[in-house]
This record gives structure tokens, C-alpha cells and sequence, in this order.
């Protein structure tokens, strides 16, 4: 899949701002954005929760998941092998029923995007056509303290080495500092870092680390700073940070992208990764979706899983589903 | 296929073991009522639920009568201590059959199922946990040490809550140390009759709750009978009524009747919440409720895109079976009602209000009405001032915070208002100057047995929940019951010479040492169980 282009992100980002990018005119605007009030955020997420997804909806859901779940691993033990074993799992579920959907991307570091891109061969993709992406966390993930210029040569090897998708960390630090101006220009730059000397784009996922942003209305403000930078996604966590992915931030962040979408046509994805360990987690989320921006939003190129244990409870969900009773752990393959 | 059309979740009614009949249940059973039965129906498909006994003046003067003498031998002389443990049996009893309660409540009333299960029910438990607590602490009510029970209450609820509203009145009223005779709703009495069967199950004295069922003619035999305590929530017409009726009598009253509320949204609200929360306001329970947000108040500056959101966001809302968990919007509870209902919004659109309903299909079968906001509304439309009691909202606009609240005050009700904004010091001083019972801050329509609830003006008088519901069915140590002072004024004997007080004490509170010894052997009883 491929990314907006720049110039028509800065356009529209001066468009809606009426002024340049700089802190003054960026706190302006992200300041008169209405607030968040917590409990009422928590009271319509847990509503959302009690959906009850039962039977042909279930079954929809399961297969869904799975084809929006971006496969993860992210340790310091990584290595090629790991990898290997993650893009087989990813292209091949579950053995047992070869009608399983594939996932839609595996997610590494980005010195273990040629192994993944050579382990997927001729899987590799876009998920919306049913191949699978490589997607490489970039810009000194997880904590993004680096300079800029390590940021963008981080995210430009990964993307030369054959990423689709760059997961890029926002500097919380100057976030918190106010320094709005300096987050939109280093967005702004990795997107321009993504693109690929054919003039295509990888996609840019931008991860706001909620965990540490603390509050909602700080979420909303990174969100809507994060989409004006050109971010083609906006993330909830990098997974290394609790709390990661909850509902009532992601319901949050569905809102700035629905609002968004009434204020510029344009369509822009949300990716909670992290904490989201059970089908019945991940079904609350696709309701979330669902009910606040829209059904059609739940397809790989606007909605996403970050996620690595989800995909096996999914996996133990659907085999109960289709012969009646649950199996085990041992049922299911670990990657 | 389209996942939001979410495969059907029907709770399973097989919890419900439903009589095919059902009687008066006067002094601790179930027995036939003299008036003509009638048949309560599910409003979701008006199939016929069961037959239900009607009572007439001659049964409710029995259930008085029942309700007096379990008064005067069993809980007036009961240790505070052990009234605690029938509330707590009680509520725990209403936790172990909540589904089951639930399932008959949707049913029965139309609600959907998970505002039954997730705010009814819930509610009803925590009324009644709430006042067990209370029931040994009766001395810092606020009446000052020793306050008496009133004696016979006689309680009169509306349709709309069935089992919460009976828990409201039944709980402070045992509490207090009160007996009760009850009238649920002609429309909604099945949760009050499996209620009474809970009370059979917690093994309570005969006669401390009795449950009348019937229309208008036994609720107003219930007011005329020989109770000390008259508490009623429904309209403000039979209100209205009722006092009148208890006029000059010894019987003390609370009233909970209707409300026009008014919704304030400000321009530095949070948006999305507050969309959450008119939506909640007006649109819970399908409207009908007393309190409900029914005047929406918006800032003009924001008039616009308030009504666009909305819109987007009732477009979603689920109608359909009560008893599907995915249900958001459930049936009207009776087609008076739904009459009712049509008649107002015909008005609306002839005073030249906007109507805008939600597109949803609605069920052949049953009583049922989308959705629906008019915008453009006036103060001077009868849809702005007069209570629909359904799922219609009344959009207006103002400028200042002063015109706010003037638009808000100017009613003949005041029971509840909203508010919606992010800035604290407005909050508190626009609260400060709103003319309702209870005011909700950037939320909307939550209960709990700790707040108190009730109106101003024609929204009624008395206080419900809390502290202040317990002191509603109190009387101070010194004062004269009014049965003490008729038999005084009847007898006119030498002893009335005697100092109030001291008859008082004589006459209506058994000697402490004696009230000990009966309560420990019904502490023992209450035990066993």
C-alpha cells in the first residue's frame, strides 16, 4: 500500500490551519478543538463493549481480525529465524484450515525487513489486493530519542530495504513541551523520508505512545497534530509503554479521524496495538469502528491490529466456532 | 453482508417461569382480586403475558388493614438491626434473579433488555442495599434521636420503571420501620408481582408488603384508605389529583410527577460526550422517563453542528426487540401512550417545528415511535412546554448564559437539567440558578441510592433517595401520630390531659425493654434462615 503524497498533506494541513505549521498558530488551533470529558469517553466505550457479536456476526468478525492484524515482533533477541517463523505464520494461520485469511502485515525492526521481505517472496503485497505487508518501526522506535537525521536515515533504509508501511514514534518530550511545531516538522520530514526513488510513498503510521501522553485531551490534540503532519495512520502505542491500546482511546482517536473526514473528504487509518490479547477484545474494537467512523473504515488500508498473542485466541475462537468445542493451546501454532 | 446488522442476540426467556394468573398479594399471599381482571401484555408484540387480578376498594381496605396489623405486632416493635437483614436478604435476592428480572421487565414494560439488566436491575439492588444500611442508623436522619415510622404507607408507581420505582418506595419505607401497600402500574405489574415472591423467598412477616394491582380506581381507593402515608410518582395530573384528595387529612405526601428538562449545551462543550449525553437524556428508555432531557438548549453558534451530529449519531441507534442485547431503542410501553406521543408531534409540525425522525424500520407488531428531534422550536410551542413522556426531542437556542437559564426556569416544571461544558466556574453558576431538583453536569440521567431525587414546582414535592428519602417516611420522636391523635380526639378521656409527649410515648412507642426482647426472637427467626 502506498502513502499520500506530501505536497497535497502540507496543502491541505495550511488549508485548515490558515497559517504556517509553527507552534504558535498549531497550539491555536489544537487548543480550540473541544475537550474530552473522561468519564463521559469511558461511559460510551464500555457501552460499545457490551455489543453482543454472536453467531454469522462472529464469524465475520473472526475472519476480519485476522486479516487486520499487522503480526508482530519487536525484541532485542530477534533474528532472522524469528522472522522466518513469524512470515510463515502470517501467510499460513492455522494448518488446519486452509481457508484462514492471511494476516495483513508482519511487523519488525527495520534491519529485519530484508529477511521478512525475502521470507514472504511473492506473498508480499498490499493486503487490500490479499498480500501481506512489511511494516518497519522506525525513527529511534520505541522512545524516539535521537536526532532527526537519525530518524530519517532509519526510516529511509528500512523503506530502501523493501518496507511497505514505517511506524514512526512521535517525540512525546516535545509534544509535552509545547513544541508542536517542532512534532509536525518531524512527521512531516519522515513522510518525506518514506518515499521511494520511483516517487510511490510507504505508508506512515504515526505512533502517539498514549501511554505517555496520559491524557485524553492530550490524545486528541497528537492525533489531530499527527493527521495535519500527512501521518496516514495514527497509532495508539508502540506496545513497550502501559497502558497501551485501550478502547475509550481508540473510540477518541476514531472520532478525530471521523471529524476529520467531515472536515476534508480525506480518510485516514487507526492502528491500537498493544494489550489486545482476546477475540472478544478485538471484537469490541471492530464494533468501535463500526459505530463511530463506519463499517467501510474496516479494511486493511484504515484499520489495523498491532498485535502477536491475539492472533492465536482468534485462531482457538474460529476452530470453536466451526466444529462446536474449544481445543487447546496445542491446536494452534506458536510463531 | 453488512456487519453492523449485527446477527439477532435474543435473551433467552426460558429464566421466566410465569404463572398463567396472578393475584393480590394481601398479608403474605397470593389471593383473588374482586375487581374484574385484566391481561398485562408485551408491548414489543402485544402477545398476552398473563392475567392479572384487579383490586377493588373492599380488597385494598384488606391489604391496609394486613399492612396495619403487621405494623402494629411485628414491625414497629422490630429492632432496626433486623429490618437491616430483610433489606439485605431482599437485595440480595433481587442480585441472584436479576436476569430473570430483567427478562420480565423488557417484557413486560418494553425497555430494552440492556437497560434492564445494566440500570434497572442493578439499581434496584443497590436501593435496597442502601437503605438496610440505613435501617438500624434511623437516628441520624436528621430528626433527631428515636424518629417513629408514619405507620401504613400506601405507594402509587408509574410504568416507566416498574421494579426500580417500586424498589424506590418500598426500601426507605421498610427502612423507616413503615408498612406498605403497594399499586404498580396497570400496564407494567409483573415485576412487582415476582417481587412478591422474593419477599416470600426472604421470608418477610406477613403483611409488611402487600402488592395491589389494578387501574386508576384501585390507586385512588389506596389514596382514600385508611394509610398514613401517601407517596406517588406519575403524572402531574393524578398528582394533582391525589392532593386534593389527602386535603386536610393527617396523611403526609410526596409527590414525584413530570418534568420538561432542559439540556444546556454550551460552545466550549465536549462535543462528542455531550452528543452522548442528550442522546442518553432523551432517548433512554424510550423517552419515558420523568427527568428526561426533553428541551435541548443549544449555544446558537454551535446550533448547527449539534443538530448534524445528532442526526449522524440517532442514525445509528438500534430499534427492535426489547429482548435483543444489541436493542438501543425499545417498544413504547402502551398505545395510549404511543397516542399520546403521535398527537404531540402532529402538534409540533403544525406549529412549524422541523421534524426529523431517525431512519429505522419499525416492527408491524407492537407499539413503536423512531427516534426523533424537532429543531426551529419556539418557547411558546406546546412541544417546548409540554411533556411528551416519549422519545422526542425539542431543540431550541440561546445566546448568553443568562438567556440560558431564563429559557431553562421558564417552565412549569423543575425537576431535573443538564449541563454541558468544560469550564468548572461556569458549571457551578449556571447550577446555582437553575430551578430543578437535580442537576446533571456533563452527564446525564444517573441515579444512585445515595442522591436525593425530586422536584420543584409542578414537578411535585418530597424528596426521594438519600438521607431525605428516609426522612420522608419519618416522623420526629415528639411528634403525635396521626393515629395517636385520633384516638385522643375520639376518646377525649382524662389522660389527654396529660403532656403530648408523654403520650405520644405511651401511645405509640412500645417501652424499650420490651421492643429489645420481642426484636431478639425475631433476630433468631430472621437467622434460621
Amino acid at each position: 500500500m502506498t502513502g499520500t503524497t506530501l505536497v497535497t498533506a502540507r496543502e491541505r494541513a495550511l488549508a485548515v490551519l490558515g497559517g504556517d505549521p509553527d507552534d504558535a498558530t498549531l497550539r491555536r488551533y489544537l487548543h480550540g478543538i473541544p475537550g474530552v470529558d473522561a468519564v463521559g469517553l469511558e461511559q460510551r466505550a464500555a457501552a460499545l463493549g457490551t455489543r453482543s457479536v454472536k453467531t454469522s456476526s462472529k464469524a465475520w468478525a473472526l475472519d476480519r481480525i485476522i486479516s487486520l492484524i499487522d503480526l508482530t515482533t519487536l525484541e532485542g533477541a530477534d533474528t532472522p529465524g524469528k522472522v522466518r517463523s513469524l512470515v510463515a505464520k502470517a501467510q499460513n494461520p492455522d494448518p488446519a484450515e486452509p481457508g484462514t485469511p492471511r494476516v495483513a502485515a508482519v511487523c519488525v525492526y527495520g534491519d529485519m525487513v530484508p529477511y521478512a521481505v525475502e521470507a514472504l517472496g511473492a506473498a508480499h503485497g498490499d493486503p487490500d489486493d490479499g498480500g501481506i505487508s512489511v511494516a518497519a518501526v522506525a525513527t529511534a522506535f520505541p522512545s524516539g530519542r535521537s536526532s532527526l537525521d537519525i530518524k530519517l536515515a532509519d526510516t529511509a533504509e528500512a523503506v530502501a530495504a523493501g518496507a511497505d508501511e514505517i511506524d514512526m514514534v512521535i517525540d512525546r518530550g516535545a509534544f509535552l513541551a509545547g513544541r508542536y511545531g517542532l512534532v509536525f516538522d518531524q512527521i512531516a520530514a519522515v513522510k518525506e523520508a518514506c518515499r521511494r526513488p520511483d516517487g510511490t510513498s510507504a505508508s506512515l503510521k504515526v505512533i502517539l505512545e498514549t501511554g505517555e501522553l496520559v491524557t485524553y485531551d492530550n490524545v486528541r490534540r497528537a492525533s489531530w497534530l499527527s493527521i495535519l503532519a500527512g501521518g496516514d495512520f495514527i497509532k495508539t502505542s508502540t506496545g513497550k509503554v502501559q497502558p497501551a491500546a485501550t478502547l475509550p482511546v481508540t473510540l477518541l482517536m476514531l472520532e478525530v479521524v471521523r471529524d476529520w473526514h467531515r472536515l476534508t473528504g480525506h480518510k485516514v487509518g487507526v492502528k491500537p496495538a498493544g494489550g489486545i490479547r482476546t477475540s472478544k477484545d478485538a471484537i469490541k474494537y471492530l464494533v468501535t469502528v463500526a459505530e463511530t467512523v463506519g463499517e467501510e473504515w474496516l479494511v486493511p488500508h484504515l484499520f489495523r491490529f498491532g498485535a502477536s498473542s491475539l492472533l492465536n485466541d482468534v485462531l482457538l475462537q474460529r476452530q470453536k466456532l466451526a466444529s462446536g468445542h474449544y481445543s487447546g493451546a496445542d491446536y494452534v501454532t506458536i510463531d | 453482508m453488512s456487519f453492523l446488522e449485527y446477527a439477532p442476540a435474543p435473551e433467552s426467556r426460558a429464566i421466566l417461569s410465569l404463572r398463567d394468573r396472578y393475584g393480590l398479594f394481601i398479608d403474605g399471599e397470593f389471593v383473588d382480586g374482586r375487581g374484574t381482571p385484566f391481561q398485562t401484555i408485551s408491548p414489543a408484540s402485544e402477545e398476552r403475558i398473563a392475567e392479572i387480578a384487579s383490586a377493588n376498594a373492599e380488597d385494598v381496605a384488606d391489604a391496609v388493614a394486613a399492612a396495619r396489623r403487621a405494623y402494629e405486632r411485628v414491625w414497629s416493635k422490630m429492632s432496626g438491626r433486623d429490618r437491616g437483614k430483610y433489606l439485605f436478604r431482599i437485595a440480595r435476592l433481587v442480585q441472584e434473579r436479576a436476569r430473570e428480572l430483567a427478562v420480565a421487565e423488557s417484557l413486560d414494560n418494553g425497555k430494552p433488555i440492556k437497560e434492564s439488566r445494566d440500570v434497572d436491575v442493578p439499581l434496584v439492588a443497590a436501593w435496597f442495599f442502601y437503605y438496610a444500611g440505613w435501617a438500624d442508623k434511623l437516628d441520624h436522619a436528621g430528626l433527631g434521636a428515636d424518629p417513629r415510622a408514619l405507620g401504613v404507607a400506601g405507594q402509587v408507581i408509574p410504568w416507566n420503571f416498574p421494579l426500580l420505582m417500586l424498589a424506590w418506595k418500598i426500601a426507605p419505607a421498610l427502612a423507616a420501620g413503615n408498612t406498605v401497600v403497594l399499586k404498580p402500574a396497570e400496564t407494567t405489574p409483573l415485576t412487582a408481582l415476582l417481587f412478591a415472591e422474593i419477599l416470600q423467598q426472604a421470608e418477610l412477616p406477613a403483611g409488611v408488603v402487600n402488592i395491589v394491582t389494578g387501574a386508576g380506581e384501585t390507586g385512588a381507593a389506596l389514596v382514600a384508605a385508611d394509610v398514613d402515608k401517601v407517596a406517588f410518582t406519575g403524572s402531574t395530573g393524578v398528582g394533582r389529583a391525589i392532593a386534593k384528595q389527602v386535603a386536610g387529612t393527617q396523611k403526609k405526601v410526596t409527590l414525584e410527577l413530570g418534568g420538561k428538562a432542559a439540556n444546556i449545551v454550551f460552545d466550549d462543550a465536549p462535543i462528542d460526550q455531550a452528543i452522548e449525553g442528550i442522546v442518553n437524556g432523551i432517548f433512554f428508555n424510550q423517552g419515558h422517563v420523568c427527568c428526561a432531557g426533553s428541551r435541548l438548549l443549544v449555544q446558537e453558534n454551535i446550533h448547527d453542528e449539534v443538530v448534524d451530529r445528532l442526526k449522524q449519531r440517532l442514525s445509528t441507534l438500534r430499534l427492535g426487540d426489547p429482548l435483543d442485547k444489541n436493542t438501543d431503542i425499545g417498544a413504547i410501553n402502551s398505545a395510549a401512550q404511543l397516542a399520546r406521543i403521535r398527537e404531540l408531534s402532529d402538534v409540533g409540525v403544525a406549529e412549524g417545528a422541523e421534524r426529523w425522525s431517525a431512519p429505522c424500520e419499525l416492527p408491524a407488531e407492537g407499539f413503536w415511535f423512531a427516534p426523533t428531534i424537532f429543531t426551529g422550536v419556539e418557547t411558546s410551542h406546546r412541544i417546548a412546554r409540554e411533556e411528551v413522556f416519549g422519545p422526542v426531542l425539542s431543540v431550541l437556542s440561546f445566546r448568553t448564559p443568562q438567556e440560558a437559564i431564563a429559557k431553562a426556569n421558564n417552565t412549569p416544571y423543575g425537576l431535573s437539567a443538564g449541563i454541558w461544558s468544560d469550564k468548572g466556574s461556569r458549571i457551578l453558576a449556571v447550577a446555582d440558578q437553575l430551578r430543578a431538583g437535580v442537576i446533571w453536569a456533563n452527564t446525564f440521567n444517573r441515579f444512585d441510592p445515595a442522591s436525593p431525587f425530586g422536584g420543584y414546582k409542578e414537578s411535585g414535592y418530597g424528596r426521594e433517595g438519600g438521607r431525605h428519602g428516609l426522612g420522608a417516611y419519618l416522623a420526629p420522636a415528639t411528634s403525635r401520630s396521626a393515629r395517636a391523635a385520633r384516638a385522643v380526639e375520639a376518646s377525649a378521656a382524662p389522660a389527654a390531659k396529660a403532656s403530648p409527649a408523654a403520650k405520644a410515648d405511651a401511645e405509640a412507642k412500645p417501652a424499650p425493654a420490651k421492643r429489645s426482647r420481642r426484636s431478639s426472637k425475631s433476630a433468631e427467626k430472621g437467622a434460621a434462615k
